[in-house]
């Protein structure tokens, strides 16, 4: 060493740690929850309005849709498919989030810092877990004090909770890629409603889709919500899961394939 | 070992487009280890551009740079691991404490948490924001919002420090305050590249300056060369009766020596000089001649005389339309 510069530095440690950007992602997701606490109001998507949700559906549509029945036979039909719009539609706040940090100019701290590139967007997602997670305890609670039960044990209840968490950690990366590449929050925001109507509505969430008129119904056979909320049933209540599922999986590889590489792109592209 | 020779930031060639618009039209610069470069200019000079490449926010179209001995497209990484950098817009995560924005980047560089943690109250202690430490940083005013950048930056104590207009918009003390941190620094041996639109800080703090204007460096060297050039002093004369201006004119340029410029606005004549010595020739001119003045003064020259006196045109120009100008380049 024979200048100045090439002293070793404090931290000049983290690279000799392969798995340096574990703990860097960690450390964001932190940082994340931690600004989630600060601001407990930005949850109010996620905490009231699945509350609001399942109880405008349920007591406007119940009896309506549930054929000579009452809103209680509605409920165990309802609430999974819910639970999938909810969660579906908590994702895009990633994207809206991540827009606004760079705006702000927090995120050229973290790209002027000797850290994995894809840390600071694996953090963001990790740290939204929380909040996902938030949005479906507080759904399936509000079920349950409405009399929801699943009917096809708890074990395939819990792991039909995981399934559609670990299917928003997919999603979000649309959100990540979107909101890394658009210009404000508020088109991120603007693009993620086109997106959600479609997707969330043109499905089975509410209704079965035997009525539906055929353009539509194709649209619903490739509409992977569709396939989720077939799987979030099967578990619940009981029926064919194996189809779904496989589908439901195969979705989640797919969009975590294409959208987190274009994510790490953009990333590396925005100025 | 010796580092006086040694080059910290090298720079050649660094040309970035942004579309049709030039906001770097090829800059070579090099500091050497230890030392403050000083880079003056405008608004939309491109300063932030040449910071952010040399910081590896940004890849230049052309030209190439090292930071370290390391290439900052190339070597990114290693670059990172010896810079710090504070920007102009200082950027703290303001839903965080001041003392959690710390932790985080030390966290984010691998330290431990007790020593991470141990760190950001030392710094915290350093820029005097151990009272506000536990404050979202939303709270705090420009001035700690900007040292507390400025702390988040040296965290990993870089060997080379970016700080991209760190004063501009602070009172006077907190602009000292900042000040007198940048040669503390300096003193520990840090190279520091410093951008600023004040010529007074550019002088008070660095060893060598580089005029930036359109994307080019207009005139580079010593504080006291540039001074030279410029004038250390502005000697104003604002005649009571605006006709008089080109006579007053006239005079002043005969007494100093020097072409003056003549504000037909405000009717004021200014020119750079280097002490007050001519200020008595000027005035008794003035007498002989019988023209009243309501001002006779002597003031630093601002940055727009400073361009006058390097470029020959002022940076009030570029000002209004700083962006277009450096697309017709």
């Amino acid at each position: 060493m024979t200048t100045a510069t090439l002293e070793t530095p404090a931290h000049a440690a983290h690279r000799s740690r392969p798995f340096a950007w574990v703990q860097q992602s960690l450390t964001l997701a932190w940082r994340n929850i931690v600004r989630i606490r600060q601001n407990p109001e930005a949850l109010a998507d996620v905490t009231f309005q699945p509350i609001i949700f399942l109880v405008l559906f349920l007591f406007v549509f119940g009896g309506a849709i549930a054929n000579g029945g009452t809103w209680h036979d509605y409920l165990p039909y309802l609430l999974p498919g819910l639970l999938v719009q909810t969660v579906v539609f908590s994702t895009m706040g990633t994207g809206v989030a991540l827009n606004d940090d760079f705006a702000k100019g927090v995120f050229d701290r973290f790209r002027s810092l000797p850290i994995a590139r894809i840390a600071p967007l694996i953090g963001a997602v990790l740290g939204d877990a929380v909040r996902y997670t938030l949005s479906i305890v507080i759904l399936m609670t509000t079920g349950f004090v409405l009399g929801f039960r699943f009917q096809n044990g708890v074990g395939n209840g819990l792991l039909a909770l995981v399934i559609v968490l670990l299917f928003a950690l997919s999603m979000c990366w649309i959100w990540v890629w979107l909101g890394l590449t658009l210009k404000t929050a508020q088109g991120v925001q603007g693009v993620a409603f086109l997106v959600m109507f479609p997707l969330t509505f043109g499905s089975n969430v509410f209704v079965q889709t035997d009525t539906l008129p055929g353009f539509l119904r194709a649209f619903v056979n490739v509409n992977p919500v569709k396939y989720l909320v077939d799987t979030m049933r099967a578990l619940m209540l009981g029926g064919d899961l194996q189809k779904p599922l496989l589908i439901t999986l195969a979705w989640m590889v797919g969009l975590i394939a294409v959208f987190a590489p274009l994510a790490i792109r953009a990333y590396r592209r925005r100025t | 070992m010796t580092t006086t020779n040694q080059v910290a930031i090298e720079a050649t060639g660094l040309v970035k487009k942004y579309g049709n618009t030039t906001a770097l039209a090829g800059v070579d610069l090099s500091v050497p280890t230890g030392t403050v470069l000083g880079v003056l200019g405008p608004n939309g000079a491109g300063k932030t551009t040449a910071v952010r490449i040399l910081g590896t926010l940004l890849r230049p179209d052309a030209g190439h740079a090292t930071v370290g001995g390391y290439d900052v497209v190339r070597e990114a990484g290693k670059v990172r691991s010896i810079i710090g950098l504070t920007g102009q817009y200082a950027s703290v995560d303001e839903d965080m404490s001041g003392r959690r924005n710390l932790t985080l980047v030390g966290r984010l560089l691998g330290t431990p948490r007790e020593q991470a943690r141990a760190r950001a109250d030392e710094l915290l202690e350093r820029f005097e924001l151990t009272d506000a430490g536990d404050r979202i940083a939303k709270t705090y005013s420009g001035g700690m919002r900007r040292r507390l950048d400025l702390a988040a930056s040296l965290v990993g104590r870089p060997s080379i420090l970016y700080l991209d207009e760190p004063t501009t918009g602070l009172d006077p003390h907190a602009r000292n305050g900042v000040w007198e941190t940048i040669r503390d620094l300096v003193l520990d041996g840090t190279t520091v590249l410093l951008t600023t639109q004040y010529l007074d800080e550019a002088d008070a703090l660095a060893d060598s300056i580089m005029v930036f204007d359109k994307g080019s460096v207009v005139a580079s060297g010593r504080p006291a060369e540039l001074k030279a050039q410029a004038g250390k002093q502005s000697l104003d004369v604002r005649p009571s009766e605006p006709a008089h201006l080109e006579r007053v004119a006239a005079i002043v340029a005969e007494s100093v020596g020097a072409r003056p410029t003549v504000d037909v606005v405000n009717a004021v004549v200014s020119v750079p000089v280097n002490d007050g010595t001519s200020m008595p020739v000027v005035v008794r001119r003035l007498e002989e001649e019988g023209i009243g003045v309501t001002e006779l003064s002597l003031r630093l020259p601002s940055l727009d005389e400073v361009f006058l006196a390097l470029t020959g045109h002022t940076a009030e120009e570029k000002k209004s339309d700083n962006i277009l100008e450096g697309a017709s380049r």
